[in-house]
């Protein structure tokens, strides 16, 4: 058993960085790089049932130690995602993948995640109700714990695959989202999606954004995802997957100490398309220094202290 | 795509805000024209897109206006100084549609793409004119460099203070093969309807990642969703579908 295997929700991961959804498209730009096999998994682009061009652009803002995204969830729709990314995909990578599904409706979320269901690719179904970027969809069903309650438990009824959950940090209180999900059936928590935020053009007087807000993310979001983290991981007994501005082999330790049982690596991916395959290799060694043996003892291992 | 350390050999003013970087590195797979290179500048999340002037041998050269935070620290770097550099990005312009006389049209920082574009069409034998527009005579480039590459050189300023008063469409020669053109879009807009041929045009967008992973410059096109930074920044003319 290798140093840096970790189980998410029953699956054996043989690493836990896991880059996240909107930053690794279907893995293929990545490939070109190096062999994304040395990844865990990794969180395809945010799917829904229909097709999606998303928001106008511009899309993309700097932020201090981060930045903001409006995408909008641009994606060619669940059909076209299983008749064509998924086998594409293939090519490039041979574990199974994490589904990212958002909606509009629970009958949506449904439906997307039906039909990953059936792919036998697909290992996990991450379902987004965390999205800041769409309107009357995305982060509306995961700012009560009543709706996150639904679409976990409507979900869970059609697809024998692990369900995680992602949350919205734009919530007060992200741990009773946590546990209403967790008690509806959900498999496993993931947690942040962005925060959102924005920016002005101070010379045109207007937003930068075409969507005006965007969520922000990257290094600025750090701490608030960690806090995060250590309150989900001591509310649930479901395991978390801890994401927010992780980016270097420190932030991964800290983020597992506070109990996550892997790590998304998001906005990082934009700016250094190597980092994580960086990452994985210079883990080892922190480890080492570090005095730990296999990366998934120090789960949590800071709630002791 | 690659990621290289590149050093600062030269880094000038040649007009105002706008100034010539020279950088020496790995230019390997990076001699289409119409690329760019994306930047990481020291106390900045996001790298800055900066399309390539010219490449030889090893030597990088990219001309570039200061207009925020990003370019400004890069216009106050020095030789010597090392830069991150993700290369090879882009589509570029297709060469092979020019025909024998090919006219390229460039405005402002609109202008530095086209300058590998004609020593490559210059190579290749073909007769190229080159109309480059700037706001006044101050803010004028190369349009030496361009004429020592043996092309048709015309010159367009919006105050009249130099060559033809006007922008690139009053410049246009009346015949020519096909067009390439990079400049501010209300000038491709103008080009687009002024122009009488083919053509392909060079876009701008704010980017996220560069290489096609974040869909943070989609925009819609005859043929369906194009990424700027990936399937761009060149479109050819009948697949762009104009806002107005």
């Amino acid at each position: 058993m290798g140093r840096l295997n970790t189980t998410l929700c029953g699956i054996e991961l043989d690493s836990p960085i896991i880059p996240a959804s909107g930053t690794f498209g279907y893995g293929y730009e990545y490939a070109e790089l190096y062999d994304i096999n040395v990844l865990g998994t990794f969180s395809f682009k945010g799917t829904t049932r229909e097709p999606r061009f998303g928001n106008p652009t511009p899309r993309i803002a700097e932020a201090p130690s981060g930045m903001l995204n409006a995408v909008g969830l641009q994606n060619p729709g669940v059909d076209k995602v299983i008749s064509e990314e998924l086998p594409r995909l293939a090519r490039v990578f041979g574990k199974p993948v994490m589904a990212n599904v958002s909606g509009f409706s629970v009958d949506e979320y449904v439906e997307t995640c039906a039909k990953l269901d059936s792919q036998k690719q697909v290992g996990w179904l991450e379902v987004n109700i965390s999205c800041p970027n769409v309107h009357g969809g995305g982060m509306s069903f995961g700012t009560s714990a009543d709706s996150a309650a639904e679409v976990t438990r409507e979900v869970k009824k059609v697809t024998s695959k692990p369900v995680i959950m992602k949350l919205s940090p734009n919530v007060t209180d992200i741990v009773a989202i946590a546990r209403a999900c967790e008690e509806a059936g959900a498999d496993g928590i993931s947690l942040i999606n962005t925060l959102m935020g924005m920016r002005l053009d101070i010379r045109r007087r207007r937003p930068i954004l075409a969507n005006r807000t965007g969520g922000l993310s990257g290094p600025a979001v750090f701490p608030i995802a960690l806090r995060m983290v250590w309150d989900v991981y001591n509310a649930v007994s479901i395991p978390v997957i801890g994401m927010g501005g992780v980016s270097s082999a420190e932030d991964v330790i800290e983020m597992m100490l506070a109990g996550a049982s892997a790590v998304e690596i998001g906005s990082a991916n934009l700016t250094d398309p190597f980092i994580c395959r960086d990452i994985t290799e210079e883990l080892p060694e922190l480890m080492d220094s570090l005095g730990i043996v296999n990366i998934k003892d120090i789960i949590g291992g800071a709630h002791n202290g | 795509m690659k990621e290289s350390v590149f050093k600062i050999k030269e880094n000038r003013r040649i007009a105002p805000l706008t100034f010539l970087m020279v950088l020496e590195g790995d230019c390997s797979g990076m001699d289409r024209p119409g690329q760019f290179v994306n930047i990481r500048i020291d106390g900045l999340f996001l790298r800055r897109p900066i399309s390539v002037c010219d490449v030889r041998d090893d030597e990088l050269t990219l001309i570039y206006k200061t207009v925020g935070k990003g370019t400004r620290a890069m216009s106050e770097m020095g030789s010597g100084e090392e830069l991150s550099l993700l290369t090879g990005l882009g589509n570029g312009y297709d060469l092979t549609k020019s025909g024998d006389a090919p006219l390229l049209l460039g405005g402002g920082v609109g202008v530095p793409p086209l300058y590998l574009l004609a020593r490559k069409l210059r190579q290749e034998g073909k007769e190229v004119s080159v109309v480059l527009g700037f706001n006044s005579a101050e803010e004028i480039f190369f349009e030496k460099e361009f004429k020592d590459l043996g092309c048709n050189v015309t010159v367009t300023t919006v105050d009249g203070s130099y060559g033809i008063r006007g922008f690139v469409t009053d410049g246009m020669p009346e015949h020519y093969s096909y067009f390439y053109t990079c400049g501010p879009e209300p000038m491709l807009k103008a080009v687009k309807k002024a122009s009488a041929t083919s053509g392909q045009f060079s876009f701008e967008e704010r980017m996220g990642c560069g290489f096609g992973a974040c869909m943070g410059c989609t925009c819609r096109t005859v043929t369906g969703y194009k990424r700027i930074c990936k399937d761009g920044p060149v479109l050819e003319k009948e697949e762009i579908l104009w806002e107005d």
